[in-house]
């Protein structure tokens, strides 16, 4: 794994919940999550909807509190340096979550600007990223005019513009098509090949083993085993991944 | 970049969202707000207003500040409301959450730009009204009147954005709170014609003070420091009770 970029330790996120008699209670979402991730790694969190991966991804991007736990990133107490944090990570969130009266190019411009870029920097940087994804041309279109597979491209970009060393996608891929599925996946590739620590979660169970240096598995908030693609098929000597999650939380991680 | 020249610098890219949506809309938003003083001038001013004798000047004069009051008020809650789609349905305020922005630009940034709406809608009435004719005096208390209301209404509109979690609540504020405000705090006629309870209620409103301040001050008469005081006190507390509840967004 080499050298620690982010630590968790005992994550535990619970919700105020009524249980079925109505009474007020809290259910656990997240429980006592407990790993490292590696400077440079990818790795990925991998569970059925429901599970906790967006209230740990929410977490970790100080999106949300823990109810307890901590969260330290290059050694650094999340809670006690914020603001730090925030400027070393970026974030692919699950839904599309751009300014829907602003173009292209403005949202790419606001979170430049919220990232402290002053003008000329920005202006390179989001010139730089347009064209990377192939999306100069409707730099000055409203958001709603592009398709899923532009979106998707977009909000990668977007949580590039300050240089992040550490990318989150919560769900990059869901609802793509194969061939656009396939193009976001050589983005974060390249982005690991540039030393970027890339953390996603998935429960597309292909884009786990084709991405990630090792995956956690997550079961209702719990980590159930975390290993990388090829030590859980060698150690459970079953094909896929999808066949070791089966075996480990007797569910279907598509369930 | 200085911890305080960052503050600024992040007041500035809130405010910079919202003026660029504004520019694109200028001409839509002036008509669309021309509309409502239009029919109250028409109707309270010309029509009504023909029969009713106040004691100074005509009713004109009277109903002008009222118009600027309420105006003011609804324009600045209602420019501000947008930020409980970017939280509950677009989720765009995550955006701002997960950036290294002092917590209190936000609230600062989306307050001064419905202050900005409210001061151009207000500009509007200004000229409507002396083009029917009112008159009143507009000094520099006057104005800082007025912005100290549009900031206490958007400080409410901002902390129901926080507070509140569906569409149909948010439309409930507007008709359990600023409709009645509306035609109650000292716009259309004075508090004085309420009986003591109601009125005892309505003097603690903040729109009854802005209305009186902004009558007495337009018609050139000293005006109770107390009401000044009373503004000044909803602003600031309104402004925390927002930063807070912007930080509890996290919770």
């Amino acid at each position: 794994m080499g050298t620690p970029m982010m630590e968790l330790e005992n994550l535990t996120k619970q919700y105020p919940h009524k249980n079925a008699s109505g009474k007020n209670t809290y259910k656990t979402a997240v429980d006592k999550l407990t790993f490292s991730v590696g400077k440079g790694e990818a790795f990925g969190l991998l569970g059925p909807n429901g599970a906790g991966k967006t209230t740990t991804i929410r977490m970790l991007t100080l999106l949300m509190e823990p109810t307890s736990g901590t969260i330290r990133y290059d050694g650094q107490d999340a809670r006690a340096h914020a603001q730090d944090i925030k400027r070393l990570i970026g974030v692919v969130p699950q839904h599309v979550n751009f300014d829907q009266d602003l173009t292209v190019g403005e949202n790419m411009e606001l979170h430049a600007r919220l990232h402290h870029m002053g003008r000329r920097e920005r202006e390179a940087r989001i010139h730089e990223l347009l064209h990377y994804v192939e999306l100069e041309d409707v730099k000055n279109d409203g958001v709603r005019r592009l398709s899923g597979g532009m979106k998707r491209r977009l909000l990668i970009m977007r949580a590039l513009i300050h240089h992040p060393r550490v990318l989150f996608l919560d769900e990059p891929t869901v609802a793509l098509d194969p061939q656009v599925r396939r193009r976001i996946w050589e983005l974060i590739r390249t982005m690991k090949e540039q030393g970027v620590t890339v953390f996603l979660t998935t429960h597309y169970i292909e884009e786990a083993e084709a991405l990630c240096d090792r995956v956690a598995m997550l079961s209702q908030g719990h980590l159930v085993d975390l290993d990388s693609p090829a030590h859980f098929k060698e150690k459970t000597g079953l094909p896929t991944l999808e066949d070791v999650f089966l075996k480990l939380t007797g569910k279907k991680v598509s369930s | 970049m200085s911890s305080f020249s960052g503050a600024l610098f992040d007041i500035w890219t809130v405010f910079w969202r919202d003026w660029v949506v504004l520019k694109r809309r200028m001409t839509k938003f002036i008509l669309s707000r021309m509309v409502a003083p239009m029919l109250y001038l028409v109707a309270f001013g010309w029509g009504l207003g023909r029969s009713i004798q106040v004691d100074s000047g005509t009713y004109l004069d009277f109903l002008v500040p009222g118009i600027l009051a309420l105006n003011s008020m609804n324009i600045s809650f209602n420019s501000i409301t947008p930020v409980h789609a970017e939280r509950i349905y677009h989720k765009s305020l995550e955006e701002y959450i997960i950036a290294p922005i002092w917590p209190p630009a936000f609230v600062i940034g989306k307050v001064l730009a419905a202050v900005l709406r409210g001061l151009i809608s207000s500009a509007i009435i200004f000229v409507l009204a002396l083009a029917f004719g009112a008159h009143f005096f507009l000094t520099p208390a006057f104005l800082l009147v007025l912005v100290l209301n549009c900031a206490i209404f958007a400080e409410i509109g901002f902390l129901a954005a926080m507070k509140i979690n569906t569409y149909e609540e948010m439309g409930q504020v507007n008709t359990y709170i600023l409709l009645p405000m509306s035609f109650l705090c000292g716009t259309f006629f004075s508090t004085h014609a309420l009986p003591d309870l109601v009125r005892y209620v309505i003097e603690l409103l903040p729109l009854t003070h802005t209305s009186y301040l902004l009558r007495g001050i337009g018609a050139g008469q000293d005006v109770a420091m107390s009401s000044a005081l009373v503004l000044a006190a909803y602003a600031v507390v309104c402004f925390l009770w927002g930063c807070h509840a912007f930080s509890r967004l996290r919770k």
